[in-house]
């Protein structure tokens, strides 16, 4: 293996930091580009590929300045296609497969309702160009928001078939929640900046904002899992070396490929 | 509301002559609108024309258009003979419908895109609330489709009463 491909990630917690939100955003935005052309309408086929645009759109922006503050000459493109699995710091839960429709859309409710308490906090932090990202990233997260919950609503107080089938998808995707408010030494270094806001506080927001769209929804709120699972410090679930290998193809493949 | 040139003090002839040249440029994506009726030029700066340097926000941060948009700038301007112009992002404050021109509102209904119902600093915008007429038959009774459609910065609806089916750009 060649160690210039994926030379080991410093340990500066803001860089760590920075790279937790771009991959948790790249991560998905991948994830929901796999419905491009199979989703149930076009509407939604056109709704999931935008969610995606955006997603990678920040992820960019975000990749851009984890490079910079990496100072080892890589490029966004570098980070995202030249990193292998163990390298990226995405929450767990984005890279859980898609499943059903119901599936993605409450695995999307769940990421976004809490990209949209991170960003709106982040958009005044101490670090005026993670600041400059959230604000503008935050736009675009009410609008996931709000379609993913308008579908969690109409396939929860739907049918008893999409009733069963998204209440499923909640029981299955609830435990990656945990990890969402799990602070770890990054966490609390970037606390301690003024940067990342406090995760208790966060989890208050994100709860209420979750409970009022299950209430809607008639839906049942899982109990919380005590493991916490550790994406966001590279420890992975089987599913995302899978995913690499398909978005990684290419630059693997035919490396320095250009548009 | 009225920000959408941003125009700084005293602006030079070269820098009045970067701004017409942009406000020819059409977006790629609404070619009824250019680069100034959208609001993402923000700033044309610098000591002299040799150094000038041209601010863009995207609308959208994975808007596709916005690498055309870049390319078209600096090929419209190397050939009104601004050859080392630099074209830098400007991130803060991120972009808003709010910076579509008044004039270029018009234009989009003329087109047949809804404009941005509201200004952003309007609290009821968050709860969907926005009464959006139909650009063709002007009726009221519309409903939205989708909250996304065929580019980021647009939403899908339908006109109830015309049967017509348009695009409406979204206040962000």
């Amino acid at each position: 293996m060649s160690a210039s491909l994926a030379p080991a990630l410093s340990e500066d917690p803001r860089l760590r930091y920075v790279l937790r939100l771009a991959d948790t955003s790249l991560i998905l935005g991948q994830r929901l580009s796999e419905w491009v052309g199979h989703a149930p309408a076009l509407e939604e086929d056109l709704g999931l590929a935008n969610i995606a645009l955006d997603l990678i759109g920040q992820a960019r922006l975000l990749l851009s300045y984890a490079a910079e503050l990496e100072g080892r000459g890589r490029s966004e493109d570098e980070l995202a296609f030249l990193r292998d699995a163990a390298q990226f710091l995405n929450l767990t839960l984005v890279e859980q497969p898609n499943g059903d429709f119901g599936h993605t859309l409450v695995r999307q409710l769940l990421v976004s309702a809490y990209q949209l308490e991170l960003y709106t906090a982040l958009q005044t932090c101490a670090d005026p160009r993670l600041a400059e990202i959230a604000a503008k990233a935050l736009k675009e997260t009410q609008y996931h928001v709000r379609y993913s919950a308008s579908w969690v609503v109409r396939l929860g107080d739907g049918t008893a078939e999409s009733h069963a089938r998204v209440q499923e998808a909640l029981m299955q995707l609830w435990p990656f929640t945990t990890e969402l408010f799990a602070d770890d030494g990054v966490d609390a270094a970037m606390i301690a900046a003024a940067i990342a806001p406090d995760a208790a506080a966060l989890r208050a927001l994100w709860s209420a904002r979750i409970d009022a769209v299950l209430a809607e929804a008639t839906l049942t709120r899982p109990a919380d899992a005590p493991f916490p699972w550790h994406g966001k410090r590279g420890v992975h679930t089987e599913h995302l070396g899978y995913m690499l290998a398909e978005m990684q193809f290419l630059q693997r493949a035919y490396p320095g490929a250009e548009w | 509301m009225s920000d959408a040139a941003q125009v700084e003090t005293a602006p030079s002839d070269w820098q009045e002559e970067i701004w017409t040249l942009l406000g020819e440029i059409s977006d790629p994506e609404i070619p009824i609108l250019s680069l100034i009726d959208l609001g993402i030029v923000r700033y044309v700066r610098g000591a002299s024309r040799e150094v000038a340097r041209v601010g863009l926000t995207p609308t959208y941060s994975g808007c596709p258009a916005t690498e055309v948009i870049r390319r078209l700038v600096e090929t419209k301007l190397a050939r009104a003979g601004f050859a080392d112009v630099a074209i830098e992002t400007q991130l803060a404050p991120p972009w808003t419908s709010d910076w579509i021109t008044p004039a270029a509102r018009c234009k989009l209904k003329a087109y047949g895109i809804a404009p941005p119902a509201e200004s952003v600093s309007n609290p009821k915008r968050l709860f969907g609330a926005a009464q959006v007429g139909c650009p063709r038959c002007q009726s009221s009774a519309t409903r939205l489709v989708s909250e996304f459609g065929s580019t980021p910065c647009k939403a899908h609806y339908l006109c109830t009463a015309c049967l017509e089916p348009f695009d409406y750009f979204k206040c962000i």
